[in-house]
């Protein structure tokens, strides 16, 4: 059958199911637009106010919904306001199709209006780039995309189509192939000959040899890393630690893995882990680490990092093995098949004394009582308040730190956050791709004054799709993470964090024609989350905290995991 | 155990196997630089396999890092194959052409002389001028062009090294090296 060039690429998206593609349109890419105009009853394409903000959204609903998101963008200053949404997606193996469009063949190379070697730019932050120069190469290359951004460590993909690809003139061959028969197609038979797109077939004397590691274990401790949560495996990592009756720490891209209330819970492990993660890495005598890959947030000092303990790194991707912390023993293999296999053959394990030193030392989880209103009250008040299974997409920073601290994720894609590129402005975008995912989850955007500032304009997107996404922002009005090295580093040198300027958040919302409100304690936060639930629409809490507000425990870059800079508690 | 990486500073080889496609050898570089190493040599060239280029890339580095690297690689989509060679797995061979002052007879019967000792080819004769021809391994090559700096040189054109491994086995054979391959070499 003979279509249209940009028929195809529609065509192509509706056979791997999306629904929802999220973008910014220019002149470049009209001729896509245009084809999306007919296919509008079909693919609902989302505005945003900025393309990072639309790569921001495709990566949340990515990462919400466990399919593959997808962003378009024009050539030039579009594809380059893309990066960091890319570079995003890239470091926390969050599956997007990024599709741009380039200049004409006529023009390419001579520095034309809008030209910019996007392929190029990509390529050290994408899994794969593909220029498409041919029309008639079209399927091909969308059903490679696609199959390489979802198969194995999940990742970004871009595809740039030159001008004249997309031309109306354009004529294709295409036959409508769904998504489960592609891979039977030539193309992909010849890139699962060398890449295979399926899992790894898990090694079964590897397998076997973890086994009797475990049954040699006293005091045995698992992390549960972003593998758990891309790879869905939170039901066989659950039933794997209660066989293992061991403590487990929860790295940042591990929240939603493993339930945040779980009586073998130790909170989060590395710079802002709790001092009962800490330890329990310190002294164990064997480390399993589900889908880590130990960043330097985790695993501060490579040459101290559970220097007692046997260290076994289950990843589906080769080259993370050995990379940041040698390890005694790996698996590869998807989490969710490796620990299927294990718990089949694993019996129950009881480790009493080594979980009744651990556990105890666990802070307290209810928020004290105090005049002024604290972060942790906040959260408790969200935690209370909020429906049980309502998403969290943060920004970056300390308002990001005590979301996963004090906030409890029981399923993959509840906590949604840029744990890897640390992109400030990430939150809001991600919230507005998780709830067009979700239309009936409540999505709460946890953030900070700062993070705030850099894609606040998101929320006309907020208003125009009247998403009921809440932001509550945590205005200390300073760069808090900062503020807090310069504070316990810098000797109190507060050079370029005190934000003490506009806007004013609550008539920016009003603005933006959302509710807004400001609150000074708990009982006004209490009351103004209530208010923006019930509305149903998007709302803004500004939330007044102190300036000098601390995420604690803190281990220093680099130091042994415990050497606490400051320690956990409020004082 | 740890595995025991080699902390020992050494040669090493890296063959690539990419598919021929535009764009392939700036991203297998950009890699190297990305990562922090340095590039000795990269040559390319084509295979035996229509469509397929071969990159041989000489570096300096311990074992752990040419894990490493070697891994990142494989990641690649246009990377068909990586292998790791060291000294003692391969044969290394480099061409020069180095263009040499010869003012006078005596001097070019005294580097005819050499260059037939070490058994290259003078492939252009000038009046003030020879320009010779070597191929051999590094250690060779740099010993000639040592002897001929006496002489006087005017210029050196360098290929990179390429390697081959000694024996039967080919960068074609996927399941000899559990370590390399038997994981899905390349699971994306």
């Amino acid at each position: 059958m003979k279509i249209r060039a940009t028929q195809a690429i529609m065509e192509c998206l509706l056979e791997q199911g999306v629904d929802t593609v999220f973008g910014y349109p220019g002149g470049t890419i009209l001729n896509i637009y245009d084809e999306l105009y007919r296919y509008q009853d079909r693919i609902h394409h989302v505005l945003t106010a900025h393309e990072q903000g639309a790569a921001h959204a495709a990566d949340g609903y990515a990462r919400s919904t466990g399919k593959v998101g997808v962003c378009f963008a024009t050539s030039g200053p579009g594809a380059t306001n893309l990066t960091t949404g890319i570079a995003t997606a890239h470091l926390d193996s969050s599956p997007v199709v990024f599709i741009t469009c380039n200049v004409g063949e006529n023009l390419l190379g001579k520095d034309a209006f809008q030209e910019v070697d996007s392929t190029g730019i990509a390529m050290p932050i994408t899994k794969a780039t593909f220029l498409v120069r041919d029309a008639a190469t079209i399927p091909d290359v969308m059903r490679q995309a696609f199959a390489v951004a979802a198969t194995g460590r999940p990742g970004p993909v871009l595809i740039d189509f030159l001008k004249n690809v997309t031309a109306p003139s354009q004529m294709i061959d295409y036959d409508f192939v769904p998504w489960r028969e592609n891979r039977r197609l030539e193309s992909l038979r010849s890139l699962n000959a060398s890449h295979q797109l399926k899992n790894p077939e898990p090694n079964r004397q590897d397998i076997e040899k973890l086994l009797e590691m475990i049954g040699q274990a006293k005091k045995p401790f698992l992390i549960c890393g972003g593998g758990v949560v891309r790879g869905r495996a939170h039901r066989e990592f659950g039933e794997f630690a209660e066989k293992l009756d061991a403590p487990v720490a929860i790295t940042v891209m591990g929240g939603g893995g493993f339930p945040g209330g779980h009586s073998l819970t130790t909170g989060m492990i590395g710079m802002h882990g709790s001092r009962a993660s800490n330890v329990a890495c310190d002294e164990c005598d064997l480390l399993i680490a589900v889908g880590c890959r130990f960043s330097d947030r985790v695993a501060l000092d490579p040459a101290t990092f559970a220097s007692q303990a046997k260290i076994v790194q289950i990843d589906i991707d080769r080259a993370e093995i050995d990379k940041n912390v040698l390890t005694d023993h790996h698996i590869i293999g998807s989490a969710r098949k490796v620990l299927a296999l294990l718990n089949e053959k694993m019996p129950q394990y009881h480790h009493d004394v080594w979980k009744q030193y651990i556990l105890p030392m666990r802070a307290p989880s209810v928020a004290a009582e105090s005049e002024v209103l604290t972060p942790q009250q906040i959260l408790d008040v969200i935690q209370r308040q909020a429906p049980k299974d309502t998403m969290v997409a943060t920004d970056v920073g300390q308002n990001q730190m005590w979301a996963i601290k004090y906030l409890h994720f029981n399923y993959p894609g509840q906590l949604l956050t840029s744990g890897g590129f640390g992109t400030m402005g990430f939150g809001l975008g991600a919230a507005i791709g998780a709830q067009m995912g979700n239309p009936d989850k409540r999505v709460i955007h946890i953030t900070g004054d700062g993070c705030f500032r850099m894609n606040c304009h998101e929320l006309c997107t907020v208003e125009h799709y009247h998403l009921p996404i809440i932001s509550v922002v945590f205005n200390n009005g300073t760069l808090g993470m900062v503020r807090q090295w310069q504070n316990l580093i810098y000797d109190k040198r507060f050079s370029a964090t005190t934000l003490d300027r506009g806007p004013d958040f609550v008539k920016l919302a009003e603005a933006y024609g959302l509710k807004g409100y400001r609150v000074r304690t708990r009982v006004e936060m209490e009351a103004a989350l209530d208010k923006a639930l019930a509305d149903g629409c998007g709302a803004v809490i500004d939330c007044v905290l102190d300036i000098d507000e601390m995420v604690r425990p803190m281990v220093a870059a680099g130091s042994p995991i415990t050497d606490f800079l400051l320690k956990e508690g409020t004082t | 155990m740890k595995k025991e990486f080699s902390m020992e500073r050494k040669r090493y080889t890296l063959c690539i196997l990419v598919e021929d496609i535009p764009g392939v050898l700036s991203q297998v570089a950009r890699l190297f630089s990305r990562k922090g190493y340095n590039i000795e040599s990269i040559v390319s060239g084509e295979t035996d396999r229509p469509g397929i280029t071969r990159i041989s890339i000489e570096l300096l580095g311990d074992e752990l890092m040419i894990d490493q690297i070697a891994a990142q690689c494989r990641k690649l989509l246009p990377v068909k194959a990586v292998k790791i060679l060291d000294e003692e797995s391969c044969i290394r061979r480099e061409i020069a052409l180095i263009k040499v002052r010869a003012a006078d007879r005596a001097a070019r019967d005294e580097i005819i002389q050499l260059v037939n000792i070490f058994r290259a080819k003078v492939i252009d004769v000038g009046k003030e001028s020879l320009t010779i021809w070597v191929f051999g391994s590094q250690s060779k090559n740099t010993a000639l062009i040592g002897m001929l700096e006496d002489f006087g040189i005017l210029e050196i054109a360098k290929t990179g090294t390429i390697a081959i491994e000694r024996g039967r086995s080919t960068i074609y054979d996927n399941n000899k090296l559990r370590e390399e391959y038997d994981y899905g070499k390349n699971v994306l």
